[in-house]
């Protein structure tokens, strides 16, 4: 295919996927168990932008960062604290006489501010955090998440940040396409900086540091870069959240949240965009959607299910993960990222790779067979 | 000399702790030589050669690159009252850059164990050394306003690859390639990123003889074609007699002869060194 077909071939398929959530945001009424639909899209395509961020520096640059959702906290409290409506700050802030800040901006203007906040704090963290190495780095940027959570929940700053009280009433969106969009556009950027000299230069560091350096790429600049850029849309993607959520609250970003965008890192593939976004649809899809009927109590006429109970989705999910992780060791898509050509093999190769399942099901007991074969020459 | 210093290591002492790996190291590459630095298992060659390339700053000592004083240093701080080396007070300027800054001067490396960046193509290996000298910020390079810059990066990397004969590798995978060709890329790499000193870490290291006397070859030629000064550490006498103007030989540390193969091979200090001398 050529490159100006493939390019025409993705406008067509961007279009007709925004044009296809469009119609049915207008059929599909909202008391339907369909709705669920939307939730999956506008939160999966929220938490593909921060996983594609985490994905910058843990997958490219080789960095073990798990800040992610500290800096999503910083986004999501800058977009709410200057979006608030003035006249509803009196309600908002109803224990700090109606807090400090008394304007509102545009909403996009304070989506930027939530990624340069978020980004400013990352360059202050990163100057003497980006000098340690692997573990110690994941413990420090985990400990500077922690502290954040507990600093924007700290009752003296209340007049700022509400203390540990829900922040509400700020500018949220109508649409599913408005976090599609904006999280796409975002995910383009970064694809942008993968493929540009820089991220050239960021891969290089993941592979070798030494080399790197002796080719003359300035480690901590580089490392610093990527860092910043990440939280920068980490801090986007907190703000989005915080508009999905209509609330937000600082209790709410736990480390477990840098976790989960850490499993869909690890389940998409470390160091591919595609694998993140495709993980982080599958991730919230099982978690809000697909699963949630093993939470519910049911009776089969008189036979109640055995098992099913609040809680047994998670014991689940864990299986699926644990099955994820065993047959694709390096994730979804490994470090490959979707092509067109790539999509159209595996379609042609479909119904070839559906035949040989049963041969391979069959061959799975051969293996260990095999195996005990060697075994008993060894003993002979 | 009449001759032009590329490079100029004065007095370097290297003291890890309270063992001292380099002492006093003096030294000179003019234009366009091929130097070689010998000596047994741990006699100090590869610290000698990370000191000149950023990764270690020395304890004492100076390195001048074309006539600019690169690194320098003193003992300072704990390392006072430990230093054992000479020439204490003599330089007081510390500078101290990183490895990317000295390539960024002009002197590029290669490595004792390979270091590809092995799981990128062989044409994404080269086009990083390029990312060095390019004119472009974060924000051009992300939107594509240095598209000429882009390009100019890959001609020049695909024009490189085939001066090399790797340019039939070019996406293969670099840990794909054979042992000898990784040898090259790693050279090819280092050249990318213009250098006008090329440091070589034993390039002949795990081949055999034949590779090792085209190798012999190839160094020569690059010198050549790319205007360059080599300095290089290697174990094979062979190659290192065959194209070596001048050499130097380090034992403990402490630089025990330098001049050209005839007298480093008729050297007693060398072959006591090397060979042990009878009781």
């Amino acid at each position: 295919m050529s490159k100006q077909k493939k390019w025409l071939l993705s406008c067509i398929a961007i279009a007709a996927f925004l044009a296809i959530v469009y119609v049915l945001e207008a059929t599909i009424p909202k008391s339907s168990q369909w709705s669920m639909l939307f939730t999956v899209l506008e939160k999966g395509s929220i938490y593909a932008l921060v996983a594609v961020s985490m994905n910058l520096v843990n997958g490219f640059t080789g960095l073990f960062s798990l800040g992610q959702a500290g800096f999503m906290l910083i986004g999501a409290y800058a977009y709410a604290i200057f979006t608030i409506p003035v006249e509803q700050r009196a309600a908002v802030y109803q224990y700090f006489d109606g807090g400090l800040v008394q304007f509102t901006l545009p909403v996009i203007v304070s989506i930027l501010i939530a990624g340069l906040v978020a980004a400013a704090f990352a360059f202050l963290i990163g100057l003497p955090v980006l000098r340690l190495k692997s573990d110690y780095l994941a413990i420090a940027t985990l400990g500077f998440a922690e502290i954040i959570r507990a600093i924007f929940q700290w009752n003296t700053l209340g007049p700022i940040t509400n203390g540990s009280n829900l922040l509400r009433k700020f500018y949220t969106y109508d649409s599913a396409l408005y976090p599609i969009i904006a999280c796409g556009i975002c995910i383009a950027i970064i694809v942008l900086l993968i493929n540009s000299s820089y991220g050239r230069a960021f891969k290089a560091i993941r592979e070798d540091e030494i080399a790197a350096e002796a080719m003359g790429i300035n480690l901590f600049k580089h490392k610093q870069m990527s860092f910043v850029i990440s939280s920068f849309f980490a801090g986007v993607g907190g703000a989005l959240l915080a508009m999905f959520q209509t609330t937000i609250q600082a209790s709410a970003f736990k480390a477990a949240m840098t976790y989960e965008f850490l499993l869909i890192v690890v389940i998409g593939g470390m160091g591919s965009v595609t694998g993140s976004v495709i993980a982080s649809y599958l991730f919230i899809a099982c978690r809000e959607w697909w699963l949630r009927f093993l939470d519910a109590e049911t009776y089969i006429g008189d036979f109640k299910v055995p098992l099913l109970r609040a809680g047994f989705r998670n014991v689940v999910f864990a299986v699926i993960i644990m099955i994820i992780v065993l047959f694709y060791r390096k994730g979804i898509m490994g470090t490959n990222e979707f092509s067109w050509d790539a999509l159209i093999r595996w379609f042609k190769n479909l119904p070839k790779n559906i035949k040989s399942i049963p041969g391979r099901i069959k061959n799975i007991p051969n293996k260990f067979k095999r195996k005990s074969k060697k075994e008993a020459q060894i003993n002979e | 000399m009449s001759k032009e210093n590329v490079l100029r290591v004065s007095d370097v002492t290297m003291q890890f702790g309270g063992v001292v790996a380099v002492n006093n190291f003096s030294m000179e590459v003019n234009k366009g030589e091929i130097v070689g630095l010998i000596g047994p298992n741990g006699a100090g060659k590869t610290t000698a050669f990370n000191c000149i390339t950023g990764v270690y700053a020395p304890t004492n000592g100076q390195i001048e690159f074309n006539g600019e004083v690169i690194v320098s240093n003193h003992p300072h701080g704990k390392m006072k009252q430990m230093y054992k080396g000479e020439n204490m007070g003599k330089y007081n300027k510390i500078i101290a850059p990183t490895p990317d800054k000295i390539t960024k001067k002009g002197i590029a490396r290669t490595f004792q164990n390979i270091r590809l960046f092995s799981s990128l193509s062989v044409f994404d290996n080269v086009l990083i050394a390029k990312h060095l000298h390019a004119k472009q910020n974060v924000f051009t390079a992300t939107f594509r306003l240095n598209r000429k810059e882009e390009k100019r990066m890959r001609e020049e990397t695909m024009a490189l690859l085939k001066e090399q004969g790797l340019d039939k590798f070019k996406d293969d995978v670099a840990s794909s390639l054979p042992y000898g060709l990784q040898r090259r890329l790693e050279i090819a790499r280092a050249l990318a990123t213009n250098p006008k000193l090329l440091l070589l870490d034993e390039p002949a290291a795990g081949m055999n003889p034949q590779e090792s006397d085209e190798l012999m070859g190839f160094i020569g030629e690059i010198r050549d074609k790319y205007d360059l000064s080599i300095f290089l550490i290697e174990h094979h006498m062979q190659l290192v007699m065959g194209i070596c103007e001048r050499i130097y030989v380090l034992d403990y540390g402490i630089k025990i002869a330098e001049g050209n193969p005839e007298q480093i091979q008729n050297n007693p200090r060398v072959i006591e060194a090397y060979l042990g001398v009878d009781e």
